[in-house]
């Protein structure tokens, strides 16, 4: 065998164990998200302020606050102590915490307890992944001969998209094999059980793993930083290129790749009503075919560089969402297909209100068959108080809407979801490579990491937020139009959210033009 | 171009200030005076710590692009490099 294909091997080996642990971390903090529904309902029922507040801290804190305070825990630690131990303590951290979440009794069993430990449990999580993304690509591109880099990290970056497929996946099996009685009982915690299983076996493989060579020689030399802390973000001359990798990359990689993996599933399923089965089939597909494109990104950018790569990605998405997300609203929306008319069925009860004597409860049960093949399904609760005074349309109203799209439908929406993924892969395929070469071995760690997890944390997860902001005031602001029957405002008041990912991806790519040098933008150790 | 570089660094502090004013008035602000628990939280978070963060950051940038901080030399090399490799 030559020394090429040993070379080959021994980094195939390097990236393999490297990815699969962040992988399973990625799977981790998915799983939360993916089933917060019925864990909202176990551990956080409604009705209760301070567990609405608990939930809400959950939520928010995991994704925006803790992430950047574990970048910059794990990346002092990996920067002092090495990247092999330090990334196999967030593996361990993270494992531990996911399955003693499925381990939690319900809010029914133990009372505050249950919440406050899930609450703990999901910060653990959020702290952990903050650590391992920066040790995982800074390990991976120090094994690696610079001419490579972009392919070789390319693996660790399809990681958070596969993390999300496999998740998706293992909550769609375990759904599918239990009955809905069973899933609701105690299913759900499987997907956290199955996680310790997967940490096990990347801890054996991680522990095999030898220290990152430049690393090691840095040590060996005496080289390692004091205080990488300081030194990262103290020092003018490395500060500047935290903000330019924060401002010109990873802030509009961020946005990017939550639209197109994240919004885009919250659109489909919001906007358009669609199962939430075949909403998560749907993004499955877009993303088993999309993710190979990450290592043909990650390749690309060996070869013509990677700030062109990455911002052209960001241009074409931010020229094209508008455009994407109208097609996706064509092609789901029973709004824009035929009904058959003589298929509907609407099934209307009025039932007298035990709880409440005089009120009455009005169901209505609506079913439509569209020429395509589409059906639509309303289940529709109200409230008749017999004192008028009391009524309040937003709390006496609940509506459920299901929406079973045509093969045709479901296809149009997995090729446009698709197109959103290859921007993902885009931006973020060369983006391990990019960070890792704009910092010194010595304190690579810390200063990669917390421009990411910014990026990703902060403007990415702003994004849920400040997207469903900006949709929810076009509708008010048409709502009250219509009422006072002036012309609407907003032609599309369910676009006006991706004004977010444009904005803050057109200031990331003029940054990233203007300010980064395409050839050359490295410190020296 | 190390000029445009340099006036740049007027809109970076100008969007770091609109931001600001952005995340405090239009999302902050009506959270805290929503008097509903779970907005608590997210105006707690944007006001103390997305608002410096992103305010702060781009004042910061801003300010080292005016001071030429991001110039780049013609001369390749004068190109900052990684030795390592």
């Amino acid at each position: 065998m030559s020394n090429n294909q040993n070379q080959t091997k021994g980094l195939a080996a390097v990236i393999a164990s490297s990815s699969v642990g962040t992988l399973i971390e990625w799977y981790d903090f998915y799983i939360f998200g993916s089933l917060a529904t019925i864990i909202a309902t176990k551990f956080f029922p409604a009705g209760n302020q301070t567990l609405a507040l608990l939930s809400t801290l959950a939520t928010f804190a995991a994704g925006f606050v803790v992430r950047p305070f574990g970048a910059l825990f794990f990346g002092r630690l990996g920067d002092l102590i090495g990247r092999k131990y330090t990334f196999l303590v967030t593996l361990v951290l993270m494992g531990f915490s996911t399955f003693l979440i499925g381990c939690i009794p319900s809010y029914e069993s133990i009372g505050m307890l249950a919440p406050i430990l899930v609450l703990l449990l999901r910060l653990l999580q959020g702290l952990a992944l903050g650590g391992e993304y920066g040790g995982a690509a800074t390990y991976v591109a120090e094994h690696t001969p610079a001419s490579q880099r972009g392919y070789w990290t390319s693996w660790i970056q399809t990681t958070a998209t596969i993390g999300l497929f496999v998740s998706l996946g293992v909550i769609t099996v375990v759904k599918g094999t239990l009955s809905k009685e069973a899933f609701d009982d105690y299913g759900w915690r499987v997907p956290f059980w199955i996680s310790i299983i997967m940490v096990g076996i990347s801890i054996v493989i991680r522990m095999r793993m030898k220290e990152s060579p430049l690393f090691a020689k840095v040590k060996a030399e005496g080289k390692t930083s004091v205080n990488p802390l300081k030194e990262s973000f103290g020092h003018k001359l490395n500060f500047k290129f935290v903000l330019l990798a924060l401002f010109g990359a990873t802030m509009g990689q961020g946005v990017i790749w939550y639209t197109g993996q994240f919004y885009a599933l919250s659109f489909i399923q919001t906007t358009l009503n669609v199962d939430v089965s075949q909403a998560s089939k749907l993004i499955m597909w877009a993303l088993l075919f999309g993710t190979p494109f990450f290592v043909v990104f990650g390749r690309l950018s060996d070869k013509i560089g990677r700030k062109w790569i990455m911002l052209l990605g960001m241009l074409i998405a931010i020229c094209s969402y508008w455009f994407i997300y109208q097609a996706m609203y064509n092609a789901g929306s029973t709004a824009m297909k035929k009904e058959l008319a003589d298929k509907t069925v609407v099934d209307v009860k009025v039932i007298a209100d035990n709880k409440n004597s005089g009120d009455s409860i009005k169901t209505t049960h609506t079913a439509k068959v569209f020429e395509d093949g589409t059906t639509y399904k309303e289940d529709k609760t109200e409230i008749i108080h017999a004192d008028k005074s009391k009524a309040d349309a937003n709390k006496d109203i609940k509506s459920i809407k299901t929406v079973v799209l045509d093969d045709g439908s479901f296809w149009k929406l997995v090729l446009l979801v698709f197109i959103q993924v290859i921007f993902v892969t885009m931006v973020y395929g060369p983006i391990a490579a990019f960070l890792v070469e704009m910092f010194p071995t010595r304190i690579r760690y810390t200063s990669m990491s917390l421009p990411y997890h910014i990026g990703n944390g902060i403007f990415g997860g702003l994004l849920p937020a400040v997207a469903t902001f900006l949709a929810t005031k076009a509708t008010q602001a048409n709502t009250l139009a219509a009422k006072a029957g002036s012309t609407l405002p907003y032609k599309a008041p369910y676009l006006q959210g991706l004004l977010y990912p444009i904005i803050i991806g057109a200031v990331c790519f003029v940054i990233g033009a203007v300010y980064i040098n395409g050839e050359d933008n490295r410190i020296e150790d | 171009m190390n000029q445009v570089r340099k006036i740049l660094g007027i809109v970076w502090i100008a969007l770091g200030l609109v931001a600001g004013y952005y995340l405090i008035v239009s999302q902050a602000i009506p959270k805290f005076e929503s008097g509903k628990p779970e907005d608590k939280i997210p105006a707690i978070i944007y006001a103390f710590i997305l608002t410096p963060i992103i305010v702060g950051g781009l004042l910061v940038f801003g300010y080292y692009a005016l001071k030429g901080e991001y110039e780049i030399s013609e001369d390749a090399e004068h190109h900052l490099h990684i030795k390592e490799d």
